[in-house]
């Protein structure tokens, strides 16, 4: 190990619909730029190892757990961060709006890797059966609700999306 | 009118921040300072080793680096062990570790070195590069070594015991041998932990320009952080603020204080006059945070041929880990809250607390209950297979019964009170279980089961939750001119909706809108006078202390409205931020009562004139009268003389597959009594998520460690937290509601509720589909499979436990 100064690079990423530069390491993980560079702290890191899913983003519309990925790797991406779920007029997606209506979060740490998560899921399947939105969720860990209303808050989020109030 | 909130499922208002990733936790703060520092920690990776060399010299003049510190580098109280907090007569042997290693360490994972540089990265890279040199020593891992005592964990610390504490209610022994029938049983429980989604946090500020010190800690005592930072860096208290911010989830762990590097950051932040920032990963959060629920109990129980304890005797074996910083609160828990709902006319308990070179063990949810649950419901279970009865007609026997309240156990309490249950309805609890779960119909279900080849069983288990432990809390509340009102509370908000729930019960004592109403928790600023969030506490303290300073600040109100509308104060009533006098159309604004509270000389607004000098007062009397103080304010704390008891019933129905003795949840009901509710949501997400935990403990989660101390499973890889996949689908809830009568809104705690019946209803509901004892939890497939093995030849597996 050298212990001269570490090579930078100039990045351009790419989230939320704006342009961030910043100058980062080769091995700086992407969760750490977006919390730390970007100021995205929406993000929560859990784990550090790619089991917790808190770390969720959007990378081009699909779930990518930002602690396994380089900012590096992330130049050519779109990437869409909790901060960037909500609509344009400030209200909460559907999506958010279910966890709100259906009390989905208590300490609201793992909270952005499920709305990110369940944002993809959603499009992919509008209409989940219960059995298909545990599914959906079951790559995600919360300490705090055991589940039972985030599994409720999808079905809600699903019922929301497709007008049904 | 205003429509009453305490009651109603009132969505949170803490969602709004949380949901649009606007959450504030520590690692998110001071994110945008250029000068923020950031550091990591040597750890020992041996479990018992004298240091015999640290070498640095490779570290100090790589790039990036700002300071290293070991013990050497520590003065005057910091070098100092770290505070035993809570100190007993009967831990003779307490032991507390150093902030970093002094010539010993004695868990994987203690700090030696705390490198601080300019990233994560950078000191992680100059952790890698210090050279320790040790001398090895052979480690005490798991109680059966921790009693062997051929080893010792600390040399000054005979048979490695910490403590030895016996309570006892009459004569147990004698009752027993006396008894028409006795059982004796060994109980195990394995080691767990919390395992929040957030770890441990620490950032610090020195601002020289005041010299004041402020910590963000990601804690469950901002006021107990901030007596050992002020303690330890040698500060009057007044020059520390200490500032929870959001904290994602703490269940016990956060309680504990100062970690070393609590007090490392705010003293790397002073010497180097930059802010720092220590932020644990998940694996160290494993190997250096804490675990809970090792124990080790043999029961003796004495009882007639109705199942009716005559005489209950209880020896049990507590692993602490390396260290007692927390004391004996989580035995002293067992050997009380072991008794639950039932009234064993002689009790005698007696543990011992044992060292060995794993983590500290300190209060996770539940604290000490899911195992002395565990001991009391395998006891009944026990005593209800010998003599052939249902298991919930023998329980009933026992209870103590709802005209018995105030009901003495003639025991001491974690919190050094009698232990003296309040109220509850053990009878009605139980009847309503039945009906939940179908208990009663559960033989048919069990026949038709197994005529499709299907094994199936159920289980119930009933605890009692000594919640809201003293000393006390406080609150203030102040009305702000514009009719806002803004309190604030001492104790600390992990998750649990503290700023819905506070706010609910404001909105109501008051009259005022809820939207109007902010809750500020954890800020030593803001309410320098707490204690912290555990032991489920918070609604039971803060909610009674906000309560009656909402009721100080409406006796203000009331007092200077009646003086503006020139009406009686008992004519008056407030409702929507609004007095009135009732019957007429008199009325006056919140907003304009705190103006007038407050005598002025200078105009602010429009509004403020009116509180100007030539405008208000008796020119004859001084403009704040001798026992009065200016603003519209109420500050008040609530103090009870002991804890409420909450209590509960669990039942649950499994099926256990023939072949891969695969355990599946079929069917999980909760029947739950903490008094009066404040939001029914927030309290049955709070049993959700203590049930989700409980399925972890009883089914997934343990501490895998290796004979030489190394944590097998220190990651979510290896450590089965339980997904959605693993917890029931649905879980059925009822409520009984029978107020404290130690409180002014009747209520009494449910944070950990939810956990405490686990183990043992599991346990119950495996045994009654497997037909043999389960006597140690966790209990994987693999496991279950091996009894299976073991009991194929028995024809009456229970005998074996009988004498």
């Amino acid at each position: 190990m050298s212990s001269q100064p570490e090579e930078l690079h100039d990045v351009r990423l790419h989230v939320n619909g704006s342009v961030h530069e910043v100058r980062v390491p080769a091995r700086r993980l992407l969760s750490d730029a977006l919390r730390h560079d970007c100021g995205l702290t929406g993000t929560h890191v859990g784990c550090e190892h790619g089991v917790c899913g808190a770390c969720t983003i959007l990378v081009d519309g699909t779930p990518v757990r930002s602690c396994l990925m380089f900012a590096v790797s992330a130049v050519d991406a779109e990437i869409t961060t909790v901060e960037g779920l909500t609509e344009a007029d400030g209200s909460l997606s559907p999506v958010q709006q279910g966890f709100s209506d259906c009390h989905g979060l208590q300490c609201g740490f793992c909270t952005p890797g499920f709305l990110t998560t369940i944002t993809a899921g959603l499009r992919d399947n509008p209409d989940p059966s219960e059995d298909e939105a545990r599914e959906m969720i079951a790559g995600n860990l919360c300490r705090c609700t055991g589940y039972q209303n985030i599994v409720k808050s999808v079905m809600r989020a699903a019922e929301i999306q497709r007008g049904e109030s | 009118m205003t429509t009453k909130l305490f009651g109603a499922k009132v969505p949170r208002v803490e969602d709004q921040r949380f949901l649009r990733g606007q959450g504030r936790y520590v690692d998110d703060l001071l994110h945008d300072d250029p000068r923020l520092l950031h550091s990591a920690v040597l750890r020992s990776p041996h479990a018992h080793a004298r240091i015999t060399d640290i070498d640095v010299s490779d570290v100090l003049d790589l790039d990036g680096i700002l300071a290293v510190w070991t013990w050497d580098d520590l003065t005057g109280p910091m070098a100092e062990p770290l505070p035993l907090l809570i100190p007993h007569p009967t831990l003779t042997h307490g032991r507390t570790q150093y902030a970093l290693a002094k010539d010993e360490v004695n868990y994987v994972g203690e700090a030696i070195v705390f490198v601080v540089a300019v990233d994560r990265y950078v000191a992680e890279d100059a952790v890698s590069r210090i050279r320790v040199s040790y001398d090895h020593l052979e480690p005490v891992v798991g109680i059966d070594a921790a009693r062997a005592a051929q080893r010792l964990v600390h040399d000054d610390v005979p048979g490695n015991v910490g403590a030895r504490m016996e309570q006892e209610n009459g004569d147990a022994r004698a009752a027993i041998a006396a008894a028409p029938h006795v059982l004796t049983l060994d109980l195990d429980i394995e080691r767990s932990a919390c395992t929040p989604m957030e770890g441990r946090g620490t950032v610090a500020r020195w601002d020289p320009d005041t010299s004041r010190l402020t910590v963000w800690s990601s804690t469950q005592t901002s006021t107990g952080v901030r007596g050992c930072v002020a303690a330890k860096l040698g500060l009057d208290l007044a020059k520390v603020d200490v500032v929870t911010p959001d904290v994602g989830g703490g269940f016990g762990v956060k309680v504990v204080h100062p970690w070393p590097e609590e007090l490392l950051v705010p003293l790397a932040a002073m010497t180097l006059g930059r802010p720092v920032k220590f932020t644990e990963d998940r694996r160290e959060h494993f190997i250096s945070s804490a675990h809970e629920r090792a124990q080790q109990h043999h029961v003796e129980v004495g009882f007639d041929d109705d199942g009716r304890v005559l005489g209950l005797d209880v020896e049990f074996w507590h692993d602490h880990g390396a260290y007692t910083p927390y004391g004996l609160i989580v035995p002293i828990i067992t050997s009380t809250q072991l008794l639950g709902p039932y009234k064993p006319q002689n009790y005698r308990v007696v543990f011992e607390s044992l060292y060995t070179n794993t983590v500290i063990v300190t209060p996770y949810r539940g604290a000490g209950r899911p195992q002395g649950c565990f001991v009391m419901e395998r006891t009944m279970d026990a005593i209800s297979a010998y003599l052939g009865k249902d298991r919930t007609e023998v329980r009933s026997t026992n209870f103590i019964q709802p005209d018995e309240f105030p009901y003495e156990h003639g025991l001491i309490f974690q919190d050094g009170r009698e232990l003296t249950y309040d109220s509850g309805d053990y009878p009605a609890s139980l009847a309503k279980l039945k009906e939940l779960v179908g208990w009663d119909e559960f033989e048919d279900f069990r026949a038709e089961m197994a005529a499709q080849g299907r094994r199936v069983g159920i289980g119930l288990a009933c605890y009692v939750e000594g919640t809201g432990v003293g000393p006390y809390e406080g609150a203030h509340v102040h009305i702000e001119t514009s009719g806002k009102v803004k309190v604030a509370t001492g104790l600390t908000t992990q998750g649990q909706g503290h700023q819905t729930a506070f706010a609910q019960i404001v909105a109501d004592t008051l009259g005022v809108r809820f939207e109007d109403v902010e809750i500020t928790t954890g800020d030593t600023r803001k309410m320098p006078y707490a204690v912290g969030t555990f032991a489920s506490r918070a609604a039971v303290m803060s909610g009674s202390a906000i309560h009656l300073a909402a009721l100080r600040a409406k006796e203000k109100a009331l007092r200077i409205a009646a003086e503006a509308l020139e009406a009686s104060e008992e004519d008056l009533e407030i409702a929507d931020g609004v007095v009135s006098v009732r019957g007429t159309d008199a009325t006056i604004d919140l907003g304009t009562v705190a103006v007038l509270s407050n005598p002025l000389r200078y105009a602010f607004d429009e509004a403020s004139k009116a509180a100007t000098q030539f405008s208000v007062g008796d020119p004859g009397k001084p403009p704040v009268a001798e026992d009065d103080e200016p603003g519209l304010e109420g500050k008040d704390f609530y103090s009870p003389p002991r804890s409420t008891f909450a209590n509960g019933m669990h039942a649950v129905i499994v099926e256990t597959d023939p072949e891969t003795a695969e355990i599946t949840i079929l069917k999980y009901a909760v029947v739950h009594d903490c008094g009066h509710l404040i939001n029914p949501m927030i309290v049955e997400g709070q049993i959700h998520g203590g049930v989700a935990q409980g399925v972890g403990g009883a089914l997934y989660e343990r501490m895998a460690y290796d004979e030489s101390g190394q944590l097998l499973n220190a990651s979510f890889m290896d450590f089965l937290m339980p997904y959605v996949t693993e917890v029931p689908t649905t879980i059925d809830i009822d409520h009984l509601e029978t107020p404290s009568p130690l409180n002014p809104l009747g209520i009494k705690g449910a944070g950990e509720a939810g956990v405490i019946p686990s183990a043992a209803v599991f346990a119950a509901a495996i045994e009654d589909a497997e037909g043999f004892p389960i006597t140690a939890m966790p209990i994987s497939p693999s496991e279950l499979f091996d009894l299976r093995l073991a009991h194929a030849d028995e024809s009456h597996p229970l005998s074996e436990e009988t004498r």
